[in-house]
């Protein structure tokens, strides 16, 4: 028994190595292993402005570029896993900072310095701080594409005239509003509490009132002992007061964002405000239109008493960049490329999809946005923001975002306490 | 799923010799190819056609080569680096096996886990095994039923876990109005600790056990028909035929089920990320969803790999076990004497 079984094993192991083998063999660099420069994106209904920059290109090209459109919710993933094969895009979508951070790690990426350099013009094209946004340890290494997304204070106009109420200036404000709306049985803030990304948006915004920006830039550089910063247990005292106070209703962490629970709560009339980004607009337009062109109200988060923090700051997304990789087989073209995002039709595209370009010239073009009011608002809000947070999930790298998320989750959730937390977050 | 249902229905119905099936049924609920002891010694009672034995094993053992003993050779190699997905993984001795043994993460995990397969076979065992029994009986309404409640097993698992995340929403989902009727102040059921585990023991329930039902429904099919015309005359009722014939008759059945429902339970996932995403907090983060977070979310693919390995060899040796003490490994047949 013993021998033929052994010698079986031994065929099957040496074709494993063959089929191993035969698999790596295929060509590097360049995507989908076609002569074509590959642009991975990932997929909303907002690609239609790549791809119009994608076909002016290839107009002017020999290179044929091509949009790969990936599914939004499985992206980083699909990303990383292509990364780390032969298969790599040539250029793609990212959030800057702490998503690109493992590929320069690698020396994966085309460093963008010289590209800025050399055509002044095209650097001046951008917001300096969101440009910011787009390097890693110093070196440039991504091009905004996308509009800005900070985040918005929300507010259903129709419940507060119903209430009889102003929306809030100051956190007195807040903390009345809640008893108001409570009084009332309606739902102060909605929140998706089972998207835990939304509860950051709250401990974003507390912390940079309450300390200021340097509280978080002090972690991002890899102190876990910034966490001890006063700041951040003061802001999440402030979020256990709300819960206890039933700011955000009684069964928060059961309602998801991507089923729209939390933004039909809005809509409805169900709850008075929702802490969420700019897309936010977007999503009502395109649920419940009569709400967003009627009903639909935005302010900023309010300051704190006796915060650090500059009242202007802002938190979100600054925007979404494109990176090159090193190896790819289109390198010129692929740069060349990046330069169709700071082009007056791609300006355009943007503003008429809805979005805030974060181009330096983009003060007139908003004035055509399908919603000036709301563009020029939240043009404004980026423009004079002296600090603009990065999402903290997105700036830290994945092994601390990922339990990170996880404990303001818990905190929200009422299962620890904010000393708890504190200590949970010190100790990553 | 056939390939998944297709041995243990077959060793059910099949008419043919104790030591063939068990040969089948073992190779699948175990994960070894082949049983060696039930071939060799059917071999040595039958006659010597000369039947090829290592050659046709081949095409088995390639593919449990590839896609199995590879894959498991590479996680245990995996385990002992650190590796982000990029760039070349590098050796870290035993530093994630350290790790893991003081992970309050994991020791909560593998409770889950443990808690989980526990309440999964308590829940769907008995539900399982009498819907079966009836719909093996010949009712009138018994066809109509039997394939509505074989529905659920063809969706897919993400769609269930869709459903139901739907289903449960506090505020806009069925649950929303009839809370208040049933006198619930909220519905918070995806974000309290322990109701998220019931509603994932819940929906693991509602997702199988027509499968299992299927099972024994194949098995108590096969149980003679003279066996409760004797207990009958005997004067035996209902309860007592159920219970001194059914059951011991579906004995081998039971064992396959459970096999299938514990492996099952501890490799559970694709309903976790899904309907709760490991939450509220960590509270539902079974020792599956433990490793894809660690492995996907968090890219610490060398620790991840250990989690995986713990997990394999964990498994293994419970299937093992299980076989070993229902004495199915031997399988003797449940119509001796008839």
């Amino acid at each position: 028994m013993r021998t033929p079984r052994l010698s079986s094993l031994a065929g099957a192991a040496a074709l494993c190595l063959l089929a191993a083998t035969a698999c790596s063999g295929g060509g590097g660099g360049g995507g989908g292993g076609d002569d074509r420069m590959h642009v991975w994106m990932y997929q909303d209904t907002l690609v239609v402005v790549q791809e119009g920059a994608v076909e002016r290109f290839n107009e002017d090209s020999e290179t044929e570029a091509v949009i790969d459109e990936v599914p939004g919710d499985n992206y980083e993933e699909r990303l990383r896993t292509a990364m780390g094969s032969s298969q790599q895009p040539d250029v793609f979508f990212n959030w800057g900072a702490g998503s690109i951070a493992p590929y320069v790690e690698q020396d994966m990426l085309q460093p963008l310095d010289d590209l800025l350099a050399e055509d002044p013009e095209f650097a001046e094209s951008f917001i300096p701080s969101i440009l910011e946004a787009g390097k890693v340890d110093g070196v440039q290494y991504g091009i905004p594409l996308r509009g800005t997304q900070p985040v918005i204070l929300f507010y259903n106009e129709a419940v507060f005239e119903d209430v009889g109420v102003e929306p809030p200036e100051t956190w007195e404000d807040v903390l009345d509003l809640v008893d108001a709306f409570n009084e009332e049985g309606i739902i102060p803030f909605a929140l998706a509490g089972a998207d835990p990304w939304t509860e950051q948006m709250w401990m974003q915004y507390l912390v940079d009132r309450i300390g200021g920006p340097g509280v978080f830039a002090r972690i991002q550089q890899g102190d876990s002992e910034g966490w001890r910063d006063p700041a951040v247990l003061e802001a999440a005292e402030m979020v256990q007061d709300l819960v206890d106070r039933g700011a955000f209703g009684d069964s928060y962490a059961s309602v998801s964002y991507t089923e729209g629970g939390a933004s039909t709560l809005l809509s409805e009339g169900r709850a008075a405000m929702h802490l969420m980004g700019s897309w936010e607009y977007s999503t009502h337009l395109d649920q419940a239109r009569e709400f967003a062109e009627n009903d639909l109200g935005y302010v900023e988060f309010p300051p704190l008493p006796g915060g650090e923090g500059d009242p202007a700051n802002v938190v979100g997304n600054p925007t979404n960049f494109f990176s090159v990789t090193a190896e790819s087989d289109h390198l010129d073209a692929a740069l060349e490329f990046l330069k169709y995002t700071a082009q007056e039709e791609y300006v355009a595209d943007m503003v008429a999809n809805g979005e805030v370009p974060t181009t330096a010239n983009a003060e007139e073009a908003v004035a055509d946005s399908p919603n000036p009011d709301f563009a020029t608002f939240q043009y404004e809000m980026v423009r004079d923001a002296p600090h603009f947070q990065l999402s903290w999930d997105q700036a830290l790298p994945p092994d601390v975002a990922t339990p990170m998320v996880t404990e303001i989750e818990s905190l929200f959730n009422g299962q620890t306490t904010p000393e708890q937390f504190v200590d949970a977050l010190a100790a990553l | 799923m056939t390939g998944g249902t297709g041995n243990p229905v077959t060793a059910g119905t099949a008419p043919i010799g104790p030591s063939a099936v068990g040969a089948a049924t073992r190779g699948s609920a175990t994960g070894t190819p082949g049983g060696s002891r039930g071939g060799s010694s059917a071999r040595a009672a039958g006659p010597r056609t000369g039947r090829p034995g290592a050659v046709w094993a081949v095409p088995g053992l390639l593919y449990f080569g590839i896609f199995a003993a590879l894959p498991m050779v590479l996680v245990a190699y995996l385990s002992l680096t650190s590796w982000g997905g990029l760039g070349t993984p590098e050796f870290i001795g035993l530093e994630n096996w350290t790790r893991l043994a003081g992970d309050p993460l994991m020791r909560q995990a593998i409770w889950l886990s443990l808690l989980l397969t526990v309440l999964t076979w308590a829940v769907q065992t008995p539900i399982s095994l009498l819907l079966g029994v009836w719909a093996a009986g010949p009712q009138r309404s018994r066809a109509v039923l039997s394939a509505i409640f074989f529905l659920p097993l063809l969706l897919s698992s993400a769609a269930v876990a869709i459903i139901w995340r739907a289903l449960l929403d506090p505020n806009f989902g069925p649950l929303a109005w009839l809370g208040p009727v049933l006198g619930l102040r909220s519905v918070n059921l995806l974000g309290g600790s322990t109701s998220a585990f019931l509603v994932i023991v819940f929906v693991s329930a509602w997702q199988f056990i027509p499968l299992h039902m299927l099972l024994y429904q194949g098995g108590a099919r096969q149980i003679p028909a003279s066996l409760y015309q004797a207990a009958e005359i005997d004067g035996a009722g209902r309860l007592r035929s159920f219970w001194h014939i059914t059951l011991p008759q579906l004995r081998h059945t039971i064992t396959t089920s459970s096999v299938l429902m514990v492996v099952g339970a501890l490799t559970y996932f694709e309903t976790v990320l899904i309907l709760t995403g490991g939450g509220p907090g960590t509270d539902t983060t079974i020792v599956p969803f433990l490793m894809y977070r660690a492995g996907f979310r968090s890219w610490e693919l060398g620790y991840a790999s250990a989690v995986a390995f713990t997990l394999v060899v964990v498994a293994t040796l419970i299937a093992l076990l299980m076989v070993r003490f229902t004495g199915f490994g031997s399988m003797r047949s449940t119509r001796e004497g008839l």
